[in-house]
């Protein structure tokens, strides 16, 4: 289908993006790669009355290493992530996800921030940004104001997202040497959403895993941390007995639902399946999950 | 604000000027105010990729981009590469290889494929595969593009020119 009628304007500063929004309020929405938002207009899911395209606004461009943080910018696509020697180095765990993002000429447009901001539960961003301590830097033009990747995500597409503000940067602190990241996830096709995916951070010392983060995308409302699967995995090498016992608490740490093509009992499967294969990619590092 | 706004794109190295709506897609303003009708309009929502056109030498959905977005840009379609003889190789392979039949997704792969080769001129097979994956056929069951896609890596390589322009 077509989109709706709509204004279109370009702004180059955050405080012009920001009066939009003041004066529209819900009629007007940002626009950034456009990969989700142009295609929920064109199935007419929403009708805004004016998009404000906020890809003119340099200080969003960039990824950047800055006071012990990697700074990705909002307005970073995907493919530049794909392509960053600077990501690769410091943050391994976007290089790994990000080919299970979407496909090449969606990459080529979309963006970290409108990734993040949209919130789907099985978009792999959001899930990094959480396994990597990920913090969002908000502003409303005069004030900024960080937030923690796990206070932004609040539910189904819900986040702590003010509506007269927009996504900078999200930082990341830059890991220490013995931090060690997995990502892998299961589609229906390449490319497409995932059905559950795993992202997984810790420290790995002679064997021994600590530290830990493991995140489950597709299984909830939001990014699902498993804190159950970490205490039963901190401290230990990941031997079989180990792992059983943290596949075992999943059951408390995530809560999938049936969809159209996989039930909720099949994903709980496949998650156990997902954690064993990113633990044992954590512990033999370079072994794709 | 709601008015039509003036857009300059480069197509296929001409510059055109034209007032467009806003809620237009650049894959309709390619077929409609421009006539180029090669590229096509499927899915209308990202999922098949007959829409994909290149701005500024990346390929895109043209379905999920505005004409409006593409002001200032250089957009090339499915005819300019056409003309150039850049995919002439591409193109060739296609027809060797059967992998086409209504044609409706064709303009779509080639630019898809072409530009797969240029970034990895030695993609496997595999890689070919995910890289396709996002580009619908319901025609030929795509092994027929692999083929293609592959056999075109191959002369590639042995021209020697690697990711390089054929001319
Ligand atoms: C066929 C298809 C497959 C896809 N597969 C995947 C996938 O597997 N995984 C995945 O993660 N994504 C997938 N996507 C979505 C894609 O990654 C989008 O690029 C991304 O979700 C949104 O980024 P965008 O820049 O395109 O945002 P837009 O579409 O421009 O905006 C999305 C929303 O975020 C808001 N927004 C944008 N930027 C900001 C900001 N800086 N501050 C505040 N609000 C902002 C907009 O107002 C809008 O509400 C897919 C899309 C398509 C069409
Ligand atoms: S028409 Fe654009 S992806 Fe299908
Ligand atoms: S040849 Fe008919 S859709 Fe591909």
């Amino acid at each position: 289908m077509k989109a709706p009628r709509f204004a279109y304007t370009r702004v180059t500063t955050v405080a012009d993006a920001v009066s939009l929004l003041r004066q529209h309020g819900d009629d007007a929405r940002l626009l950034a790669g456009g990969q989700t938002l142009l295609a929920t207009l064109n199935m007419r899911l929403s009708e805004p009355v004016v998009l404000v395209d906020i890809t003119g606004i340099e200080a969003l461009h960039g990824v950047a290493v800055q006071d012990g943080f990697l700074r990705i910018g909002a307005l970073t696509r995907h493919v530049d992530i794909e392509r960053s020697e600077l990501v690769a180095q410091r943050l391994p765990l976007l290089t790994q996800a990000v080919p299970f993002l979407a496909h090449a000429a969606i990459r080529n447009r979309g963006t970290f921030g409108g990734s993040v901001a949209f919130a789907d539960p099985a978009a792999e961003w959001p899930a990094c940004a959480l396994a990597a301590d990920g913090e969002l830097i908000l502003s409303n033009g005069t004030n900024e104001r960080r937030v923690m990747a796990g206070d932004f995500f609040i539910d189904l597409y819900q986040t702590d997202l003010h509506p007269d503000e927009l996504i900078i940067a999200v930082e990341f602190p830059l890991p220490g040497r013995q931090r060690r990241f997995a990502f892998t996830e299961l589609a229906r096709r390449h490319g497409d959403y995932a059905i559950v995916g795993i992202a997984v951070a810790g420290d790995i010392s002679g064997g021994v895993m600590g530290d830990l983060r493991i995140v489950f995308l597709g299984v909830g409302n939001t990014p699902m941390r498993a804190l159950g699967a970490e205490t039963a995995l901190n401290g230990k090498r990941g031997d079989p007995a180990v792992l059983a016992a943290a596949i075992a608490s999943l059951s408390e740490d995530i809560a999938p639902s049936d969809d159209l093509y996989t039930s909720a009992a099949a994903k709980s499967h496949l998650a156990g399946v997902l954690l064993q294969r990113a633990v044992k990619s954590l512990l033999h590092e370079g072994e794709t999950p | 604000m709601t008015d039509k706004v003036l857009t300059r794109i480069t197509v296929n190295g001409v510059l055109h000027e034209r007032w467009v709506e806003p809620r237009q897609h650049l894959v309709d303003y390619l077929r409609d105010e421009l006539g180029l009708k090669g590229t096509r309009s499927g899915c209308e929502h990202g999922v098949c990729g007959a829409c994909t056109v290149r701005i500024d030498g990346d390929i895109v959905r043209g379905c999920l981009t505005l004409a409006v977005q593409a002001d200032g840009a250089r957009v090339e379609t499915i005819e300019g590469v056409s003309d150039s003889g850049e995919i002439a190789d591409l193109q060739h392979a296609f027809l060797e290889s059967n992998a086409l039949q209504c044609g409706f997704c064709t303009p779509g792969m080639l630019l898809t494929a072409d530009a797969l080769l240029k970034s990895e001129p030695a993609a496997s097979r595999e890689q070919i595969r995910e890289h396709m994956s996002g580009n619908y056929c319901r025609c030929t069951g795509y092994h027929a593009i692999v083929d293609a896609v592959e056999s075109t890596r191959e002369t590639r390589r042995l021209a020697g020119c690697g990711g390089d322009r054929h001319e």
